[in-house]
């Protein structure tokens, strides 16, 4: 059902390289997967409102208030895999 | 005093108050204990010079004439929960290196109730498994049998207060990833009514499905960590604000009267004989003092492992998008543009379940495909919240049936064959998908001497008459007692 060509699709959405071997292992596995859960489809949901949150809540409003940010100096820089001052160093995106 | 490992925390808190025990010897003689077992790999941190310092601070705060259930007691956290300048790796290369920014809500609680930190617990990668096979830093072993899975995802949770390494520790519930170890390894798990507990420093796995919970040895102390860490959190817009009772004090109000619902769709073929026998031997003796059984019907259980395999990875998919390389985790080495490093970065970083899940997501999210899976899974979902609706609505107060098919499987057992995996949440994950409370407590012991577990299952907010029924069997049974060799 999911061929190599669906798994590098799927892939490249999730922003994934997968090696030959997983592809491969992937193509079969989402297809057992994919057909188990085509089980939903015996089920009638005429009518049916989609169910997000178990208590119905929907939004939660509070006061526009403003609270202090975490530091990037310290708690936030230091997970920086590379950082220039204030700023997360990223590959050039502009040319 | 012997054996200070196999006290529980309420145990531990009265010797406390007594003054014939410190927080600081309990703690060093934990800690010595948790290095002698380092073999179950059921930690990834020990807090150690940090616990210590907080078993001292206990300590004092007990002598100025403080109180607390949890002053002073040692408490395991689940690697997926913030703690403040420590790492948090969810068991995740991702994160192999990922310094906690803030604390947790739970955690900001169990400090200010004077629980001593006592380190992080091995489990699946980002929570996703049945097994805690899935770490990046290797399994976990099950302390009855360490050729066996402690269960998952909070594999290292259970098995550290199984092994009596910790009285207590948290850990996760997203499909039963409390409840399911809790029974494989013979101990007390719950997961709370959805928005009981803040999610506010739980690294997000399915948001709509995780509840942070409590592992214990004892129904008692499990009553006390969920009454301490439960209750509305303005930074989890989630949280839902209702009163917190006092559990811990209502237990003893028995069970005369109780109506207990036995879903006859669990027990179905495939059920482990002896997984039967043991919870029809516990349903039997609910009967006997004064509960009754009521058979009840919950047609659409059948949909729910495929519900949940369209909807949480659907949203594993969209939560664990901001692992980019570029703020915080992995970051691949000479990207040669953005899409090379997200790419890279996200592949090397992630393990083969965590991404098959994301693939799965993404497949059931992306156009085309999005009405026939993810928002039909939505709307089954709403059939399987009904059916309890239901049931709880005018057949019973509670229901009663097994937490998992069978009891622990041996390690490698189903690691190749993500399905047959992914049954082992089969009782469970109905649970996450209705935002109900359920709890696994022990009842009874395999031929092979693996525990079993029965699982109780509430209305909304109900936890307070789980606690009550499983408090009432525990008082008369004698498995939570058992220790494995």
């Amino acid at each position: 059902m999911i061929s190599d060509n669906d798994v590098a699709k799927i892939a490249s959405l999730a922003r994934l390289t997968l090696t030959p071997e997983e592809s491969s292992r992937y193509a079969a596995e989402l297809s057992r997967i994919l057909e188990y859960v085509q089980q939903l489809d015996s089920y009638s949901v005429e009518g049916v409102e989609p169910l997000s949150h178990v208590h119905g809540a929907s939004n939660v409003f509070r006061e526009d208030t403003p609270t202090p940010s975490l530091p990037f100096e310290g708690e936030v820089s230091t997970n920086a895999p590379d950082k220039s001052g204030r700023f997360f160093r990223v590959p050039l995106i502009i040319e | 005093m012997t054996d200070l490992a196999s006290l529980t925390a309420t145990e531990i808190a009265s010797e406390l108050d007594r003054g014939s025990l410190s927080s600081v010897e309990l703690t060093r003689s934990l800690l010595t204990r948790a290095e002698s077992k380092r073999g179950l790999n059921a930690f990834l941190d020990l807090y150690s010079d940090v616990a210590l310092a907080s078993a001292e601070e206990a300590d004092k705060r007990r002598r100025a004439g403080e109180r607390g259930p949890l002053l002073g007691v040692p408490v395991a956290i689940k690697d997926v929960i913030l703690v403040k300048g420590t790492k948090t790796t969810c068991g995740s290369r991702m994160l192999a290196n990922f310094l906690s920014p803030y604390d947790a809500t739970v955690v900001s609680k169990l400090r200010k109730s004077g629980a001593v930190l006592f380190g992080k617990t091995n489990m699946d990668e980002f929570a996703m498994g049945s097994s805690t096979e899935n770490s990046a830093f290797g399994p976990v072993q099950n302390p009855w049998n360490k050729a066996y899975v402690p269960g998952g995802s909070s594999g290292g949770s259970a098995a550290a207060v199984s092994a009596r390494i910790a009285p207590l520790a948290l850990g996760s519930d997203t499909g039963g990833s409390i409840r399911q170890p809790a029974s494989f390894t013979g101990i007390v798990g719950m997961k709370p009514t959805y928005g009981r507990t803040s999610r506010y420093g739980l690294v997000a796995y399915a948001s709509s499905l995780d509840q942070i919970g409590p592992f214990a040895r004892s129904v008692k102390d499990c009553a006390h960590l969920l009454e301490t860490i439960s209750g509305f959190d303005p930074s989890d817009s989630t949280s839902m604000d209702v009163p917190v009772p006092s559990w811990s004090e209502e237990l003893t109000q028995g069970i005369k009267g109780l109506r207990i619902g036995v879903p006859k769709q669990y027990f179905i073929e495939g059920l482990h004989p002896e997984v039967e026998q043991a919870v029809r031997a516990a349903l039997q003796w609910y009967e006997g003092q004064g509960a009754s059984l009521v058979e009840v019907d919950l047609p659409h259980t059948e949909a729910a492992l495929s519900t949940y395999y369209i909807l949480a990875p659907a949203e594993a998919s969209s939560n664990l998008a901001r692992f980019d390389g570029v703020r915080y985790g992995h970051r691949a080495a000479e990207p040669t543009d953005l899409i090379d490093l997200y790419c890279r970065s996200r592949s090397e970083g992630f393990g083969t379940e965590v991404k098959r899940r994301i693939m799965i997501g993404t497949y059931v999210l992306s156009s085309g495909y999005y009405d026939a899976f993810y928002l039909r899974a939505q709307k089954v979902r709403a059939l399987i919240k009904n059916d309890f609706d239901k049931v709880f609505s005018s057949q019973c107060d509670l229901l009663a049936c097994p937490t998992a098919p069978t009891p622990a499987f041996r390690i490698g057992e189903k690691v190749d064959d993500p399905l047959t995996m992914y049954l082992s949440d089969v009782f469970t994950i109905t649970v996450n998908l209705a935002g109900l409370p359920g709890l696994s407590l022990p009842c009874g012991f395999s031929s092979s001497q693996l525990p079993i577990g029965l699982q109780l299952i509430g209305k909304p907010w109900d936890e307070g008459t789980l606690l009550r029924a499983a408090y009432a069997y525990e008082q008369q049974h004698d498995w939570h007692t058992r220790v494995p060799q």
